[in-house]
């Protein structure tokens, strides 16, 4: 910011902390408050990039559960090789005859248990971590610190090569590997919202009254940083949806004839010159997920920060 | 002439709240210095941002007049604007470190503004070097070349008057510029500003919440009361003499340091700002005035000319101007005598506490006994908060704290925001603190012994003021058996009116309670309404303690002299009683300390040479349980003769 003589002894009106509270008007200080959990849901739903990406995943959660009751046959040929798309098979089909609709379709389910699975040990284990790391700090941090930069030293798909390898090709192996290297960065950000916390006199007026520290993290703490939590877990959501699919691309999760979409792009890519549909559709599944996560997240951070 | 700034009959609106500016009338003369003064939400700054026209976009101005230096600041296209607020108005705000670049050099910065003006070159680092000479710095191009952070908070806020005045402007706007400095520092600033208002002929808009400092500094003061000029006229009458029942309020809420324990209760305006947006007809000070009539309900006054005995003509929009309020209440008189000999409460010796290469407490020997107020007065840095913290066991430390009472030592904190959490109800916060420490009372009493009332219960803090937080943080310090508190600036971030009440609170229960405080304020008049006894702190080091009579009757410390002196004095003394004598307030760039020698030979008027500096300065005792560390000898010691203690008001 450059300055000028007027400009730059001109700050935004006070923020709202407690010494500016002295000199600020009571108006522009309520116009600041934040505002209540029922006020950011009605927020979110007047936001079209939200709803764009909630309607997108509320899409592919029916489809993941749907496909089966609704009678689609994602194994079995069900017409010509490599036939374009038509009335019949809107999306195509595969080499075998396969109806690729009915694969993509399919397709969302492994990698809606996967993604939200992986995302759910490493919010836990990570907020867990984090919690302990901000609130003790000294030792403790540092020992759980360091050993998250080894972690991230390593170029993470050598690492999960490595897990996957110890585990052997499965969903669950995904699962795990994920889980292991969402966690450190859950936990990275939990801590420095700790630290911001711990810096409040509420967490000291409880070492006074005698609170325990599980009583301080889980209830004065926890509630408190949920917000930063509930946003980071979504981030690491959209990042695990692409990062399943990336492992299964490369032969680490699903294995054949599962129709998850990373393993079907992966078996599909040598007929993108004269069959593009086999592997674009199932491409375009991972991008509007991943997508339409990332818009969620940005829009609930969006609501939440201020 | 031109007025510097006139504004008429203005009125501002916010979109979410409504008016907050009810047609404001006053103008400033060049040369001038304009005090407003009220309490948060009165609308001072919403002001201070108009004239500028730097609104929020959700505030519009709905009726009126704004001209700088003879321009309708909104009859200006763009460039104009730039213009204007570039040549003709500067402002200067609270924080100085906000409103500096930090990745800019303090030079580089003041240069800009001669850049602006068309000079290059040479000739600007020459106008810098003379502008960092005009606000005090002894080697301008020393300062030049530094980073805003590497300079303290009163050195920025001369950089940022530096850079304000550089353009010699018609008018400038400073809105609260001194809250959160040192006493000390605050008086270097606000005696630089009277200077250069006099040099450059230029109109001062200052706008305040503190009366003493208004009524010392400036020539004319508005009272602004929800939004309207309540009371108008010459700052040192107006204070010494307030004729409108609020601006009298203020003036009473006041602590003043000529005024020892337990005099009289301070709480003179009951209620909250907050009750004036309720009111339809009549007066808006109505709901809160103890003088209140029904024609006061029914007809709103005016603001009119009112001439006070043996004063000048003033503008007052009271229908009852110059009626008296009635006499304050006295205190409840201490019932639990302190025995000077009895085993102390806590016994603090040798406590030193060590951050990294930094000592924020260093060798500190104390005392507290049951039933006793310790006042602790330091500017910030010397070490008093963390000092208080030890005590709590909030922090490690080395030495030996010995502490006897029941219960842990519970605390209240200064950020009334920060002490609670955001999300627990206060009946949560109450009942938690009630089954941990013990107590034997319900949410509902204890509430109601802080003056909460029980539809209060159930809500977050973000629902309540400033002054209810604070006293539900007090509640929880009081849930159980305790005896002793330590309050850290539990005032320093609230409204005067509202610091009175929780001043009065906080007497209240210690003594009803009969407990022990460790009262840590940087505010001498906070700390004399208090105490029994004063230790002062300086650079982590205690410099002097005794019993708060002897230490304001002296001999006392030369530092405790001239954060006495610096501390502007009570208004009704008037204007001038401090700023003539503070002669070497500003303690403007001090030198780091001989680790063995008296930390404050540096700013020591009286510092004797070779001595001082080297040497471990004696424990001086001028009277029983008052020492005082320090080289000279007793009758050498500062002693001034304070004003005739004035009774109840």
């Amino acid at each position: 910011m450059s300055s000028t003589a007027a400009e730059g002894t001109l700050p935004l009106p006070a923020d709202g902390s407690a010494r500016s509270r002295v000199s600020s008007d009571g108006a522009l200080l309520d116009l600041r408050a934040v505002p209540p959990a029922r006020h950011a849901w009605r927020t979110l739903l007047r936001r079209p990039t939200f709803l764009v990406g909630a309607g997108f995943v509320v899409f592919w959660v029916a489809a993941a559960v749907l496909w089966k009751p609704l009678g689609f046959d994602p194994l079995g040929p069900t017409g010509l090789p490599l036939e374009g798309p038509s009335g019949a098979h809107p999306f195509g089909t595969d080499n075998l005859g396969r109806d690729m609709f009915a694969r993509v379709l399919a397709g969302a389910q492994p990698t809606l248990e996967v993604a939200p699975l992986a995302t759910l040990v490493a919010t836990a284990f990570g907020t867990a971590l984090g919690l302990v790391a901000g609130y003790f700090r000294g030792v403790v941090d540092d020992v759980l610190m360091r050993s998250f930069d080894v972690l991230y030293a390593f170029p993470q798909i050598i690492s999960v090569l490595l897990v996957a390898s110890a585990f052997g090709h499965s969903l669950l192996t995904l699962v795990i590997a994920i889980a292991i290297f969402f966690t450190p960065i859950i936990a990275r950000t939990v801590r420095s919202a700790v630290l911001v916390e711990t810096n409040h006199q509420y967490v000291e007026a409880a070492r006074l009254q005698g609170e325990r520290p599980t009583w301080i993290l889980a209830r004065e703490i926890l509630p408190n940083i949920l917000p930063v939590v509930v946003v980071e877990a979504t981030i690491r959501l959209a990042y695990a949806i692409f990062v399943s699919a990336g492992l299964s691309f490369l032969g680490l999760g699903a294995q054949p004839p599962s129709p998850d979409w990373g393993l079907v792009v992966s078996q599909n890519r040598i007929f993108v010159q004269n069959a593009w549909w086999c592997a674009a559709f199932p491409a375009l599944g991972i991008a509007t997920l991943v997508v339409s996560v990332n818009l969620i997240a940005d829009n609930l951070r969006d609501v939440t920060s201020r | 002439m031109t007025p510097a700034l006139q504004v008429e009959d203005l009125s501002i609106s916010y979109a979410a709240s409504g008016p907050v500016v009810k047609g404001l009338s006053f103008a400033i003369a060049p040369g001038e210095s304009y005090g407003l003064v009220g309490e948060s939400g009165c609308g001072k700054t919403t002001v201070a941002m108009a004239v500028a026209r730097y609104l929020p976009a959700a505030g519009r101005i709905t009726d009126g007049r704004l001209t700088v230096a003879g321009r309708d600041v909104y009859d200006l296209d763009r460039e104009e604007l730039r213009t204007l607020r570039s040549s003709a108005m500067a402002m200067v705000y609270q924080e100085p470190g906000r409103a500096l670049n930090p990745t800019m050099r303090v030079g580089r910065q003041i240069g800009e503004v001669f850049e602006l003006a068309g000079l290059n070159g040479d000739v600007v680092r020459a106008e810098v070097e003379r502008t960092l000479r005009r606000v005090g710095f002894h080697e301008p191009a020393g300062v030049a070349v530094r980073y805003p952070h590497e300079l303290s908070g009163g050195q920025q806020q001369r950089v940022v008057i530096a850079m304000a005045l550089a353009v010699r402007p018609a008018l400038l706007i400073l809105d609260e510029p001194t809250t959160g400095l040192d006493a000390r520092v605050q008086a270097g600033v606000l005696a630089l500003i009277d200077e250069l208002r006099g040099e450059l002929d230029a109109g001062v808009l200052l706008i305040s919440h503190n009366l003493p400092l208004i009524a010392a500094h400036c020539d004319r003061v508005g009272i602004l009361y929800a939004g309207e000029l309540v009371e108008e006229g010459d700052a040192r009458e107006v204070v010494a003499q307030p004729t409108h029942p609020y601006t009298q309020g203020l003036v009473r809420s006041l602590p003043s340091i000529d005024e020892s324990k337990g005099l009289r209760r301070l709480e003179s305006i009951p209620g909250s700002v907050a009750s004036a947006a309720a009111v339809q007809t009549g007066c808006t000070f109505a709901p809160r005035c103890e003088l209140a009539t029904e024609r006061c309900r029914q007809v709103a006054p005016e603001l009119l000319p009112f001439s006070p005995e043996g004063g000048q003509v003033r503008a007052v929009s009271c229908h009852r101007a110059g009626s008296a309020l009635p006499a304050a209440r006295p205190l409840a008189p201490s019932l639990h005598e302190v025995s000077p000999d009895g085993d102390p409460l806590l016994r603090v010796q040798g406590l030193t506490k060590r951050y990294g290469p930094v000592t924020a407490a260093s060798a500190v020997d104390l005392d507290i006994r049951p039933g006793e107020v310790l006042g602790l007065v330091g500017e910030s840095g010397s070490g008093k908060t963390t000092l208080g913290r030890c005590i709590a066991g909030l922090t490690s430390y080395e030495g030996e704290i010995a502490f006897t009472g029941a219960g842990a030592v519970q605390m209240v904190f200064q950020s009334p925001d920060a002490s609670l959490n955001p999300r627990r109800t206060v009946r949560a916060v109450l009942g938690r603190a009630i089954k941990q420490l013990g107590g034997d009372t319900s949410v509902e009493a204890l509430a109601a012994q802080v003056g909460l009332g029980e539809a209060l219960l159930d809500r977050l803090p973000r629902e309540l003021s400033g002054g209810q937080k604070q006293r539900v943080a007090i509640a929880r310090a009081f849930a159980g058996p305790v005896s002793l508190v330590v309050c850290d600036e539990p005032v320093s971030a609230l409204d005067v009116s509202v610091q009175a009440k929780i001043l009065d609170l906080l007497h209240d229960l210690q003594v009803d309670r009969g407990v022990s405080y460790l009262f840590v304020s940087h505010d001498l008049a906070v700390i004399r309404r208090l105490a029994d006894r004063i230790g002062v702190m300086y650079r982590g080091e205690l410099v002097e303690i005794g019993a708060a009579d002897d230490v304001f009757a002296g001999p006392r410390h030369p530092y405790t002299e001239a954060i006495l002196r610096a501390s502007i004095d009570d208004p009704r003394a008037g204007r001038g009683s401090t700023a003539d004598e503070a002669p070497s307030a500003a303690p403007a760039e001090e030198i780091a300390p001989d680790p063995v020698g008296c930390a404050f030979a540096g700013s020591c008027p009286q510092a004797i040479a070779g001595v001082c500096a080297v040497q471990a300065p004696p424990w001086r005792e001028p009277a029983v349980g008052h020492t005082i560390r320090c080289h000279l000898p007793v009758p050498e010691l500062p002693i001034r003769s304070t004003p005739s203690p004035r009774g109840p008001a």
